[in-house]
């Protein structure tokens, strides 16, 4: 027989309630950045600053929604929820302390970091090197505390909820070290060690399942937790919702490639990819179907109470989301929204709804509790959902018609074979219209969430924060002789450390697994490109820093550098982007979405060097009606040439080819190729500096597809 | 393509530790009752200051 013990514990609230504020805040400020950059692309006299550009400000707005809003309420309800199903306080203060307060700083150093330009340009990963490393510290610090308080458990039955808190905890940390792999070569300058089609796999490895561990599986477990809270009543089937955490373990980790459909990566990796999407439909619509039925015989508190309401859409948009997620990555729907807006809608039937109404649902039901108060106006709760769900199908649906509506533009052919719609550019503006009502939406949303941060503030000052919860429990495990083992007893001690040990070995062994594989990979890379029939030139000086002109302004959020194997798009952009062509793509630059033309053989369509000064100076003057911002401080930004030769260096070491006279003679070759440029556009009466990331940029341009190959 | 030597390695050792965990779990026989986690959840722990006031109350 099981014995039980009522035992004295005491909650940490205090701690709850920082993350609780911080996702507040966070929300907040990710959907206004959201909402300024919705509204750039149709108004782009709106990137006032260099800082403030599109291609800067959209890293900014993922990793504050994904990591901050979404991050500090997972962090909320973990820290909630762990506590009481444990029946144990946190681990360690301290470590909740350190943790809370290093995950906020590295978010600030995001914020300060992104709109000057120091990116890896790898999507949801874009931040340098030291900052990745902080987050490897904060992460393992969770980590730590999360398994602590397991260990010091008093009910010995783990509820399903802490299994996906430890799926998330332990796929995030190798995903974040595997795909944070780079060589730095100042303090903010990194280039990933994998390159081409080979980073392109490892980033949507990295980036499929951190939409899947971080977006979704420590999701699941709060709505494990706080749906049955709220509704007051068991989850539909406890045996339906172990079968959903192991199915979506073992199922998430290998569809990541459905991100590469019709690219240079293996196809069977790609079918692969494609057959483990279509089964994750069977975990999630399980996962959802046992959410929703959760509420069997309590429908009718959908109609009065809010807090429902939110959970219910939350949960209804995560099945809709994971449906949705399957069916595009089938080769024909695929060829159709890959690189369009309808991903940005998928994304944010996610982000939106599966994640933000979620968070409103906990938030509302959480602080009342937190503050031994009920919430301030009900009435503005019921207006907040309205807004929300409103405001989440204006934005969702403007962006599925632009989506398709782009998407079929670019494949549409007459009967001879020819391109309908053979200027880029007529795709976009078609777009405009949509871009106003999804800014309209997202400004919906996001009054929304200020009325609920107004709610919540004032709810919060008519009560008083139980900052510990004291509380009997009845202890059930970790008990000796019923009696509790106290951790200043020596075997309470000795436990601990065993604890200790465990982590300590598991992160050892991880640490040298990977420290291996970082060893081992760079030789292997050189001698695959030894197999191939071409071989690539690497880039000059002058045009690895125009890459990196490129790279610091975000230009892949808009332009890809992949034109995929499809008839209607090597019409359009040229041969199929190879995988031979990429070898010594540090990072791989094939982006995801094409809100401008696909540059990977930009070099090939016969613009001059002046063609190329006034596009980017003044996008409208070759182009009416452009809407990508100019970028005329490229002609009096300097660049900073201390680092050409480190940078070789590095690239070297990851396997570019650069021979030791060529990082000699780095100087006089890049001051040779730049004054070329500059002498050509004198010709056209412009005056520029060899030095200026204009000519970097020009020269980078006109490289984009003629590689050189040297056929062996 | 060696790349996929690195990430198999990586996600098949992100499988095994989820299949170790399964086991263990089975072995635990944390999957044995799968009735009454789902309601135990659900009673929230007595508040100490409640109890105190029950026992003035009763008093």
């Amino acid at each position: 027989m099981e014995t039980t013990q009522q035992i004295k514990v005491s909650y940490d609230n205090k701690i709850v309630s920082y993350f609780a504020w911080a996702t507040v805040i966070w929300g907040i400020i990710g959907m206004l950045v959201g909402l300024i950059i919705a509204l750039q692309l149709p108004m782009p006299w709106l990137n006032v600053h260099e800082y403030l550009t599109f291609g800067r400000l959209r890293p900014l707005h993922t990793n504050a929604v994904v990591f901050a809003f979404v991050g500090n309420c997972i962090f909320m309800g973990v820290y909630y929820s762990l506590q009481r199903l444990c029946k144990s306080r946190m681990f360690c203060d301290k470590l909740s302390a350190i943790h809370f307060w290093g995950w906020q700083l590295i978010i600030v150093s995001a914020v300060i970091t992104l709109p000057l330009g120091y990116t890896t340009s790898k999507e949801y990963a874009e931040l340098e090197w030291p900052i990745d490393i902080a987050i490897a510290v904060i992460w393992l610090t969770f980590g730590a505390n999360l398994i602590g308080t397991v260990w010091k458990r008093r009910e010995k039955h783990m509820y399903v909820s802490i299994w996906f808190y430890f799926a998330t905890f332990i796929a995030i940390t190798i995903l974040h070290v595997v795909n944070s792999m780079e060589i730095p070569v100042s303090l903010f300058k990194s280039y990933s060690i994998y390159a081409g089609a080979q980073d392109a796999l490892v980033q949507w490895w990295y980036g499929h399942n951190a939409v899947a561990f971080f977006l979704t599986t420590p999701y699941l477990g709060l709505m494990y937790y706080f749906l049955p809270k709220i509704a007051g009543r068991p989850v539909f089937s406890y045996r339906l919702s172990i079968i959903h955490f192991w199915s979506i373990v073992f199922l998430y980790m290998w569809a990541g490639p459905h991100h590469l459909l019709f690219t240079s990566v293996p196809e069977w990796t790609q079918t692969l990819a494609m057959v483990f999407s279509l089964m994750l439909i069977a975990p999630s619509w399980g996962g959802m179907l046992n959410g929703l039925l959760t509420l069997r015989g309590a429908w009718d508190r959908v109609r009065d109470d809010s807090v429902i309401k939110f959970m219910v859409v939350a949960i209804t948009c995560y099945g809709m989301a994971t449906l949705e997620g399957p069916l595009l990555s089938i080769r024909a729907l695929n060829k159709v929204a890959h690189y369009t807006d309808y991903i940005v809608a998928h994304v944010h039937v996610g982000a939106l709804g599966w994640n933000g109404m979620l968070a409103f649902g906990i938030l509302y039901w959480l602080i009342p509790r937190l503050y031994n108060t009920k919430i301030y106006s009900r009435k503005l709760m019921d207006l907040h959902f309205w807004m929300a769900t409103i405001g989440l199908i204006f934005y969702v649906c403007s962006m599925y018609f632009a989506g398709l509506t782009q998407g079929l533009m670019w494949l549409d052919m007459d009967a001879e074979g020819y391109l309908k719609y053979p200027n880029f550019l007529d795709t976009v503006l078609k777009l405009v219209p949509f871009y106003y009502i999804r800014a309209f939406g997202g400004f919906i949303y996001l009054l929304g969430a200020i009325f609920m941060g107004y709610n919540l503030v004032l709810t919060a000052m008519q009560g008083k924060l139980e900052a510990n919860e004291d509380v009997l429990v009845d202890a059930n495990f970790n008990l000796e002789n019923g009696v509790e083992i106290k951790e200043d007893e020596n075997e309470g001690l000795h436990r601990w450390l065993e604890g200790k040990m465990g982590l300590f070995l598991a992160l050892v062994v991880v640490a040298s697994v990977a420290g291996g594989l970082l060893e081992l990979y760079p030789t292997s890379l050189i001698e695959g490109a030894k197999n191939h029939k071409i071989v690539v030139a690497p880039y000059t000086p002058l045009e690895l820093e125009g890459r990196d002109v490129y790279i610091k302004n975000g230009c892949v959020s808009c332009h890809s550098q992949m034109i995929r194997a499809i008839a209607a798009e090597t019409k359009r952009f040229g041969n199929a982007t190879t995988f031979a062509e990429d070898l010594y793509e540090h990072p791989f630059l094939w982006g995801s979405k094409r809100t401008g033309p696909d540059l990977d053989r930009i070099g090939l369509r016969g613009y001059n060097n002046t063609w190329h000064f006034k596009h980017l100076m003044e996008p409208e003057s070759t182009s009416k009606g452009s809407i990508m911002p100019k970028y005329a401080f490229f002609n009096t930004n300097m660049i900073d040439t201390s680092t050409t030769a480190t940078k070789m260096k590095a690239l070297r070491i990851v396997g570019v080819p650069y021979t030791d006279e060529q990082i000699d003679t780095w100087k006089s070759n890049y001051d040779k190729q730049a004054q070329k440029i500059v002498d050509s556009l004198k010709k056209d009466g412009i005056q520029t500096k060899t030095t200026s990331e204009m000519v970097a940029m020009i020269a980078y341009l006109q490289k984009l597809g003629k590689h050189d190959a040297i056929k062996k | 393509m060696n790349i996929i030597i690195l990430l198999l390695v990586a996600s098949l050792s992100v499988a095994i530790i989820f299949l170790i965990a399964f086991i263990w779990a089975v072995k635990d026989e944390q999957y044995n009752d799968c009735q009454t986690p789902a309601i135990r959840m659900l009673f929230d722990d007595e508040k100490i200051k409640n109890v105190k006031n029950n026992i003035e109350s009763n008093n």
